[in-house]
């Protein structure tokens, strides 16, 4: 009896800390971003629904057919119907579920970036980030690893001969301009990271020896975190950046002001 | 040799005399097993507190802890803990509570003694090897144990040791030389030592099933412990060998893992051509059928239980014994969900996602027997029987969990938060180890002829069930706030800091729960010298184990192996004088 409470009482007091929001994700400031929350959403009734039948089944089971004088177990070895039943139900509400989710997916990852998306590159290292414009020419000009050189000030190893290099700008932080479509390149020195926004609800790991795209476009103004969701040493928990959603007008300001410093 | 004579299987072993061969280089099956469940007690309680620093130190960063210092004065000089140490206790924490516990216990320890003895047979195929791996498994936990005790102690790339970080050494962080080296050997060595037990565990089923137990008869521990060491058997192989290269990386200079033209700390590696994705692929090729490996023996052992103290025959058994097959093969195509971020090709993700949706079937079939299982029972709320509800009830809640990072889309906010801490430690952790908890308590009494306490074993249950609940469903929602993983501090980031609460609520919860296990070791202690003797069979069970004394004889069955005539779980059949039908009573002549 006390065993059967219990689960309930901890079945609802899930629910109402799902369910009320207690602890939510931060508002989403991405194009992709409403998507993604309404899949969760989507799976969080799906599987509370499941949570709750199941929980309240196994309480109520325990207090039912508990033993008692005059009570006897029944005799079964099951139900083939029931079975066939219960394995449909669930496989189609599971299908439906996660292929429905799949949208999102593909939009972020598989569909190409659109014309005139802006090109931004990150490189990860130990323990900072690394961010590339590639200036007024548009290209990114070559880099090679014997050139690395943190301490002299240029840490992705830019050649000096490649002339498109001589434009690119190598910050610390980042700016996008709002409602742009943003393809951000991902590489990475050492180690592995992980390339993560909490409100633009991106997280890419980035690879050493890999160029990983990742495509987004920010939709509200503000200035955000960006952290290191890859386990990449003793200073992962500090691998920290920021990230500023600026208008048009804002963003074309502080890439003058970056390329002049 | 008589296990040599495959045919003469009812010789009469005598046990062997002097001290040594009984209790310590035994070939018997029991005293092996037994041996397999100290050691993951010991590993358990290492692992717990290593746990207990852990969620110290994120809760109450820069607190001396004098005797920390004296016991690492370098990892935690002036009592305070590192954030490399901090890494280094995590890597440790999870490598010895997957490996020498949660792989050991379920199926080294109750595996070996019982699977042997539910089909009827006097030991297991090939006792030598099996003596052979728990004694490579001990040799794995001291080599991995001698980390902590290397200069820069033991390794901080996380129990999954991705490369780079774990293939450069000690340039790119402490811990990851010497220590690193130890990490990979041990892990070779426990996995020919799982090897080993795979082949005998296998063998054994297949070839040592006395007559009339076919199959279809065998209890569903029988079945989880095989399937089990089927999935052991193709995994394990694929992590030595990435192992092996791995260390061939470190240390022969090839370059497996590692690409070009990578630069640490200002300095170019002497390396390339290798992917880092390729390790990534081999480990959880082994990684994922791991997490079957640490929970079907549950599943097993839960099913057992429940049947048994519902007084009904297990609802749907060939559904359930099917739904393992599908879990175990599923289990093996669906590794790549563990990867959906790693920068593999984004259609996979669509692939993997695919197939791991299909395991939710099986898993909801097993869930959906095991309440048909006690639904018309007339149940007895034994403490064995107590943890077997938990485990079913955190089955579902953790299994629920997956379908929320199956989905590449809703993994892209989750993977490598919180979220997924609470999801595994519920799932693979505390469901494993509630089925442990249950094994317990159910096969104590037969194992060492005497009872656990079964008030206290109560009392353990109830912190520990609801303490579980309270450690692992708020790191759910630290993952819906962002929370990453293996962060030291929380200190640093602005949305990290309002999450303070909520994480010392989870640690205060995890300093109860660990706590009230020292209840149970005690009454293990106590009970084994202490504890109300075990008659030959209390629970009034049905399979073989409990035809035979408590505890049984050298060779289980005296020379004279039982005859099978029924299923393992028939209880309150209509007419029987008593509600349960022991698998040895002959059939009646009536059709």
């Amino acid at each position: 009896m006390l065993l059967a409470i219990t689960i309930w009482i901890i079945t609802l007091i899930s629910v109402i800390l799902f369910a009320g929001r207690v602890w939510w994700f931060p508002e989403s400031a991405s194009a992709h971003g409403a998507q993604l929350d309404i899949q969760f959403v989507v799976t969080l009734v799906v599987t509370g629904f499941i949570f709750v039948l199941a929980q309240v089944a196994l309480g109520y089971f325990i207090v039912r057919y508990r033993e008692r004088p005059g009570h006897k177990a029944t005799y079964s070895h099951g139900n083939d119907k029931m079975e066939i039943i219960w394995t449909t139900a669930t496989t189609v509400l599971f299908y439906a579920m996660v292929l429905l989710g799949f949208q999102v997916w593909i939009d972020m990852y598989i569909q190409a970036a659109p014309e005139g998306a802006l090109q931004i590159e990150v490189t990860g290292q130990q323990f900072a980030w690394n961010i590339r414009y590639p200036g007024p020419d548009g290209q990114f000009g070559a880099t090679v690893p014997e050139l690395i050189d943190d301490s002299g000030g240029n840490p992705l190893g830019l050649d000096p001969d490649d002339p498109a290099g001589e434009d690119d700008i190598v910050i610390p932080t980042m700016a996008v301009p709002v409602n742009r479509p943003i393809e951000l390149l991902l590489r990475s020195k050492d180690v592995t990271h992980s390339f993560s926004v909490r409100e633009l609800r991106v997280k890419q790991d980035t690879l050493p020896g890999m160029v990983i795209p990742l495509r987004f476009t920010a939709t509200k103004l503000g200035k955000y975190e960006i952290a290191c969701a890859e386990l990449c040493g003793l200073g992962h928990h500090r691998m920290r950046s920021f990230i500023d959603v600026f208008s048009e007008e804002d963003y074309a300001e502080w890439l003058r002001e970056q390329s002049e410093f | 040799m008589a296990e040599a004579a495959p045919a003469t299987h009812a010789v009469h072993h005598e046990a062997p005399t002097s001290f040594i061969r009984k209790y310590v280089f035994s070939t018997d099956h029991k005293v092996i097993g037994i041996q397999y469940y100290f050691l993951a007690l010991f590993s358990v309680i290492v692992g717990m507190v290593l746990s207990i620093f852990i969620r110290f130190n994120l809760v109450w960063p820069g607190t001396e802890l004098p005797l920390l210092e004296t016991f690492f004065p370098v990892g935690a000089p002036g009592g305070v803990m590192t954030p490399e140490f901090y890494l280094s206790f995590l890597t440790m924490h999870g490598t010895i509570m997957v490996f020498f516990v949660l792989t050991t216990a379920p199926q080294g320890g109750f595996g070996n003694y019982f699977l042997p003895i539910q089909i009827g047979a006097d030991d297991m195929a090939f006792p030598i090897l099996n003596m052979l791996s728990f004694w490579l498994t001990l040799l794995a936990l001291m080599v991995l144990m001698a980390a902590f005790f290397v200069t820069g102690g033991p390794p901080i790339s996380g129990w999954t040791a991705y490369p780079p970080l774990s293939a450069l050494g000690e340039i790119a962080g402490p811990g990851l030389g010497m220590g690193q080296n130890l990490w990979i050997i041990s892990i070779a060595i426990f996995c020919i030592a799982a090897l080993l037990g795979a082949l005998n565990f296998i063998a054994t089923t297949i070839d040592l099933r006395t007559k009339g137990m076919t199959l279809m008869r065998m209890p569903l521990t029988v079945w989880s412990w095989f399937v089990t060491a089927i999935l052991g058997l193709l995994a394990f192989g694929v992590l030595l060998s990435a192992g092996v290269l791995l260390l061939m990386d470190r240390m022969a200079g090839s370059s497996f893992f590692i690409p070009g033209g990578l630069v640490v700390s200002d300095q170019l590696i002497d390396h390339k051509g290798g992917s880092p994705l390729l390790w990534q692929h081999l480990f959880w090729f082994f990684g994922h059928p791991e997490v079957y490996i640490a929970i079907l023996p549950g599943m097993g052992v839960a099913s057992q239980i429940l049947s048994t103290f519902a007084r009904k025959p297990i609802f749907g058994y060939k559904a359930m014994v099917y739904a393992m097959f599908a879990i175990g093969i599923l289990g093996f195509m669906v590794w790549g969900h563990h990867m959906f971020m790693s920068g593999m090709s984004p259609y996979t993700a669509i692939l993997f996602a695919t197939i791991t949706t299909a395991i939710a079937v099986p898993s909801a079939i097993k869930t959906f027997n095991w309440l048909g299982t006690i639904m018309g029972g007339s149940i007895r709320l034994t403490t064995a029987m107590l943890y077997a509800l938990g485990f079913v009830s955190l089955f579902v809640t953790g299994g629920l969990g997956g379908l929320f990072l199956n989905q590449p889309s809703t993994d892209i906010f989750l993977h490598d938060t919180y979220f997924v801490v609470g999801h595994f430690h519920l799932i693979m952790g505390v469901a494993a180890i509630f089925g442990m908890f249950g094994g317990s308590y159910f096969w104590f009494p037969k194992m060492f002829g005497r009872h656990l306490n079964e008030f206290w074993g109560k009392v353990h249950f109830w912190i520990t069930f609801v303490g579980v609940y309270a450690i692992f469903m708020p790191m759910h929602f630290l993952g819906m706030e962002g929370q990453p993983r293996r962060y030291p501090e929380l200190t640093g980031f602005d949305f990290l800091e309002p999450l303070m609460p909520l994480h010392q609520f989870i640690t205060v919860a995890a300093f109860i729960t660990i706590a009230a296990q020292a209840l149970f070791l005690a009454n293990l202690f106590w009970s084994l010298f202490r504890g109300k003797k075990a008659e030959m069979n209390p629970w009034d069970c049905t399979t073989l184990e409990w035809g035979i004394p408590s505890p049984p004889p050298h060779d289980n069955f005296a020379g004279k192996l039982p005859v099978v005539y029924r299923g393992a779980y028939e209880y309150s059949v209509p007419g029987e004088s008593e509600d349960f039908t022991m698998q040895t009573a002959p059939e009646k002549t009536e059709g």
